[in-house]
């Protein structure tokens, strides 16, 4: 390993006298964000130290059903964060849960499959968040447009209802446009990866001394896997969806 | 027995009270009128004839058969509705032809759009027109074009004369007058009293929901 791959307590000391330069800012521009910035600063090591000794304790347990058991907890909390961006979706949270599962399972299972990762909770855990988390903000998303959609497109849907058509081509065009919205995202940031920034994730390894050309090895693996979940998801998640904008005689709600 | 019959229809949507205790009865090949001021629920009448919206109360037969009996989609396929604004969808004129057999699994029978292209006085190299481009008289035509490629049993207009001008008005009426006179059953919501009289066999008047006259002219 590099030297500089362990930060010691004293450096991160000195590194905090950062957060007063934003604090001096605040104070002399009145900005008032002083209360807001310690809070936040605050926050952050709390909740980071807690999270820090949570997964050492969890990397300590070798058992894959305590794996599975937090994966699945992890989607519950993400379907439920997700179903609430779409309130007006009826079982939105079960519709979330499946979306989010499905993206997660395909995923996971092709990573594994090939190889790239192994079924431990050090690599399980951190790549189950990225892709649960990404797969969570792509059903916000799509959320979103489908219900100002069904909003805004209402006439075209009755056009099309009138004419005899089944609510899904009635529809069709609706899905389309949510699914791309909830794709868009991270198509758009795997367009721009290593030219507006260097992901985290390959951040995070160049710092712990892992040599830039295995850190793209890394950072192509999450992007083609955030590409596959948020499509399974986004795709998954409309189309159970929009089924509960129509009744059962086939109307618009 | 009546083609089509409303038993004491009451609508309801969560604002406000719309039809109250509607019954009327549509016999094979009648043209009915309905006339009324705007917020009388003509528009509603028709959206519950095609089961668009359902009765909160009351029920709607059709052949003697309540329609929620019925597969919905064959049901608005032989109850055909065109809405007062035309909304036309896709790009071209094309894809709001092709639809219809689309969702029929159909190819498009483009003599068949010819020529009623050509009945309501379009040209036919308007199929390759932007939806955009075209007026709110074309636009009116096209849906209605859209909502006959397939024959329907009944038809429900809802003001679909509104954007024409006096010359395409007496076109398309007497082109509708024409389907009833080959058994088509019409029940055509109109705001212009002269219109809701020229053809029609029963002239209908809503008023706060409820039917006010009933007026047989032929």
């Amino acid at each position: 390993m590099n030297p500089g791959t362990t930060i010691s307590i004293s450096s991160l000391l000195i590194a905090s006298s950062l957060v007063a330069i934003s604090l001096l800012f605040s104070y002399y521009q009145k900005l008032g964000l002083e209360k807001e910035t310690i809070i936040s600063v605050g926050r952050a090591i709390i909740q980071l130290v807690l999270v820090g000794y949570i997964l050492e304790y969890i990397f300590g347990q070798k058992n894959p059903v305590f794996t599975t058991g937090l994966l699945m907890i992890m989607t519950f909390n993400a379907a439920y964060n997700a179903a609430k961006r779409g309130q007006n979706i009826k079982r939105g949270l079960l519709i979330s849960f499946v979306a989010i599962a499905a993206g997660t399972i395909i995923t996971l299972s092709i990573l594994l499959f090939s190889g790239a990762i192994h079924y431990e909770p050090f690599q399980i855990i951190p790549i189950g968040g990225m892709i649960i988390s990404n797969a969570m903000v792509a059903l916000g998303l799509c959320y979103r447009r489908l219900s100002t959609d069904f909003m805004d497109k209402r006439e075209e849907v009755e056009t099309k209802l009138a004419l005899g058509a089944d609510i899904l081509p009635a529809s069709i065009e609706i899905l389309k446009d949510s699914i791309r919205t909830g794709m868009l995202p991270t198509i758009d940031s795997a367009k721009t990866l290593g030219i507006v920034a260097l992901p985290g994730m390959m951040t995070g390894l160049i710092l712990a001394g892992v040599s830039p050309i295995m850190a793209i090895r890394y950072q192509l693996m999450v992007t083609f896997m955030m590409l596959s979940t948020t499509a399974i998801a986004s795709f998954t998640a409309c189309f159970l969806a929009y089924r509960t904008f129509f009744n059962q005689r086939k109307q618009l709600i | 027995m009546s083609l089509l019959e409303m038993q004491k229809v009451s609508y309801q949507n969560e604002k406000k009270l719309i039809l109250q205790e509607i019954s009327l009865k549509v016999a094979a090949g009648d043209f009915i009128s309905l006339v009324g001021p705007s917020g009388s629920g003509k528009s509603t009448i028709l959206k519950l004839c095609c089961h668009l919206l359902s009765p909160t109360q009351g029920k709607i037969l059709f052949k003697g058969k309540d329609i929620k009996q019925y597969n919905p989609l064959d049901l608005r396929r032989r109850i055909a509705y065109c809405a007062q604004t035309p909304y036309l969808f896709g790009e071209t004129v094309e894809d709001n032809f092709s639809f219809p057999y689309l969702i029929r699994k159909q190819k498009i029978d483009l003599a068949r759009v010819q020529t009623l292209l050509s009945r309501f006085n379009l040209d036919g190299k308007i199929l390759k027109n932007r939806v955009q481009s075209l007026s709110g008289g074309e636009k009116q035509r096209i849906a209605l074009i859209r909502t006959l490629l397939f024959k329907p049993e009944i038809l429900l207009l809802d003001e679909v004369t509104s954007a024409l001008d006096v010359a395409n008005t007496e076109l398309v009426e007497k082109e509708i007058y024409t389907l009833n006179q080959t058994g088509m059953t019409i029940l055509w919501v109109t705001h212009s009293p002269e219109q809701s009289r020229k053809y029609a066999n029963i002239l209908l008047s809503l008023e706060q929901g409820k039917i006010k006259t009933r007026e047989v002219l032929k």
